[in-house]
């Protein structure tokens, strides 16, 4: 399949990264190189085979719902590059 | 004695002969870190300092008697995307330069427990992200066998660090190749455990349906060793397995008798250097030699196995790396204007160009239009992939194969085309595609002095036959007494 300019910005846009022009060239020209390889899947012999998703069976893995208190609050709001008042700060969102 | 030369269990004997102390280890090891480090580049926060206290403070206990356990004072490394409460965990990624993680790895939580010492935290592949270690954003690791080559990736910092004698053992994690394919270039022993063997708690997601975290060691009984430490079921991890624990090193008998092996002969064709494929049959007519069977057969899904592997790894990667937008941690762009432009320009400042590629790439085959073409046949070719392995272990216990299709290559040979990077996972990647344990095991070098590593294959749960089937091969050929790296020479 060919991939086109557009289609690589827009698969950019939905990944939330931004593009200079000259990565979408050698990224256009990477991307088809990987496509063109990847495109053997389409001759592999899976008629009727099921999608694996993982390779252990098991599903629905549960366990009791209980509240566990995550004591270093601090180490948390370290990492943050802004924060306020043990707040994450981010820029106005509402007008 | 060159302490830093011995194996752990080697090192277990002198200790407890009184040979060795605990802080004559760590010294020695500090000793190797600064003499090789340099060159070398193994490690992105070396632990030295606190190491020598922790060394210190373990041997006052043990002399105490406050602690026991064989493995206390033992040093290790941590491959840098294994999270190390109070100590950063960069992933070798800019988005995470000053990540500083609030908790342990489960991994790192069972290391603790065993009071061994960390002595730092090892360069690898951005994101765990390629097959030489050349997509780190800090430095490029040396292979300790030849400086102007790759150790090989991601995990090269670990397999680096172990065959410089910088560290005795380490902690590597493998998607596709990543412990084995650098154990093989470095002339270490490299094991990929079972899916759900290992807690994946802590270990930063590359693509979680196929990430694994093992060792990377000296050889076979160290592997052994440390695989007793890190398994066991974890809730926090839901796709660990509850099973009963057992002791690898009992596995170990030195006997592989009866033991049938399988060649894939697809795993030998044109792209497998021709050095490769001749130690490979000298490997093979050792095992003969053993009194193990080995037989030819086909198991046509490599090439199927690659293209499955980078249209899924790429897809779970794009999803697991959505929660880098510089709000809770992580680099934040200061140019913006927006939350939008916060999130877009925090991911494009962020992200080095390998990671924003896979991004791209696992995107376009979930966006909508290509999902069926690429993802759901991907997923559907992991089911034959799935399917070809049981079969093959209907009829062998495991199977051989080489690690890599050539020894180390030169820097910068492969960073700028991205399809042939991919191309050197080629004998790894379906093991991951089907959840399986592997070990690379050196088997020799060419003619340039360089390792070439065998892959030996299980089937689900059999780390105990291919551990036994190595450790078998290692004490007939004794690698170790017969090379070094140059480096350490």
């Amino acid at each position: 399949m060919k991939v086109s300019r557009e289609e690589i910005l827009h698969i950019a846009k939905l990944a939330n990264l931004n593009l200079k022009e000259e990565e979408i060239d050698t990224y256009l020209i990477h991307l088809q190189d990987i496509l063109n390889f990847a495109n053997i899947v389409s001759n592999a012999p899976v008629e009727n085979l099921d999608e694996t998703i993982g390779v252990n069976d098991n599903f629905n893995v549960f366990r009791k719902d209980e509240v566990k208190v995550f004591e270093d609050n601090n180490a948390l709001l370290e990492n943050a590059p802004e924060k306020e008042r043990n707040m994450f700060k981010i820029p106005k969102v509402i007008q | 004695m060159d302490i830093t030369k011995l194996t752990v269990h080697e090192m277990q004997e002198k200790l407890k002969s009184k040979e060795l102390t605990i802080t004559d280890i760590t010294k020695a090891y500090i000793e190797n870190i600064k003499k090789y480090e340099n060159d070398v580049q193994a490690f992105i926060t070396p632990l030295t300092d606190e190491a020598l206290s922790q060394a210190q403070n373990i041997q006052e206990k043990i002399e105490k008697k406050e602690i026991e356990g064989s493995l206390a004072g033992i040093p290790i490394g941590i491959k840098d995307n294994i999270c190390t409460k109070g100590v950063k965990t960069t992933c070798a990624s800019k988005m995470l330069e000053n990540f500083v993680s609030p908790y342990n790895a489960t991994v790192m939580e069972k290391i603790n427990a065993e009071n061994m010492i960390n002595l730092g935290k090892l360069n690898m592949d951005e994101f765990a992200m390629g097959a030489s270690t050349e997509y780190s954003y800090f430095q490029k690791t040396k292979n300790p066998w030849n400086l102007n080559t790759v150790p090989g990736g991601s995990s090269g910092g670990s397999a680096a660090a172990v065959a410089a004698n910088m560290v005795p053992w380490a902690l590597g994690s493998d998607t596709g190749g990543s412990i084995r394919q650098p154990a093989s270039f470095c002339g270490v022993v490299g094991l990929k455990p079972t899916y759900g063997l290992v807690s994946r708690y802590g270990l930063v997601a590359f693509a979680s349906s196929l990430d694994q975290i093992g060792p990377i060691t000296k050889d076979v009984k160290d592997a052994a060793i440390l695989l007793n430490v890190i398994t066991g079921h974890d809730e926090k991890d839901t796709t660990s397995v509850n099973r009963k624990k057992v002791d690898y090193t009992n596995a170990l008998t030195n006997n592989v008798k009866g033991l049938k092996i399988g060649i894939p002969k697809e795993y030998f064709g044109e792209g497998i250097n021709s050095q490769v494929k001749e130690k490979l049959n000298e490997a093979m007519q050792t095992y003969k030699n053993l009194g193990a069977t080995v037989e030819e057969f086909s198991l046509n899904i490599a090439d199927y196995a690659l293209a499955t592997y980078y249209i899924i790894a790429c897809a779970e990667a794009s999803s697991n790396l959505g929660r880098f937008d510089g709000i809770r941690y992580g680099y934040r762009t200061k140019n913006f204007s927006s939350l939008k432009e916060l999130y877009t320009n925090s991911r494009s400042e962020g992200f080095g160009a390998e990671v924003k590629r896979r991004i791209i790439l696992g995107t376009y085959v979930l966006s909508s239009g290509y999902y069926d073409a690429y993802y759901k046949k991907a997923q559907q070719v992991r089911t034959l992939v799935k399917k070809e392995f049981d079969k093959a272990f209907e009829k062998y216990d495991l199977l051989l194969t080489p690690t890599s299709p050539t020894v180390a290559f030169e820097i910068g040979t492969k960073s700028n085309n991205p399809l042939e990077m991919y191309l050197a996972d080629i004998c790894t990647v379906s093991v991951n595609i089907a959840g399986l344990p592997a070990i690379s095991v050196p088997c020799g070098v060419d003619s340039q002095n360089m390792p070439i590593g065998m892959q030996l294959i299980g089937n689900k749960f059999a780390e105990e036959t291919i551990l036994n089937a190595a450790y078998t091969y290692e004490q007939q050929v004794k690698f170790r007494e017969n090379y070094e790296p140059s480096i350490t020479k």
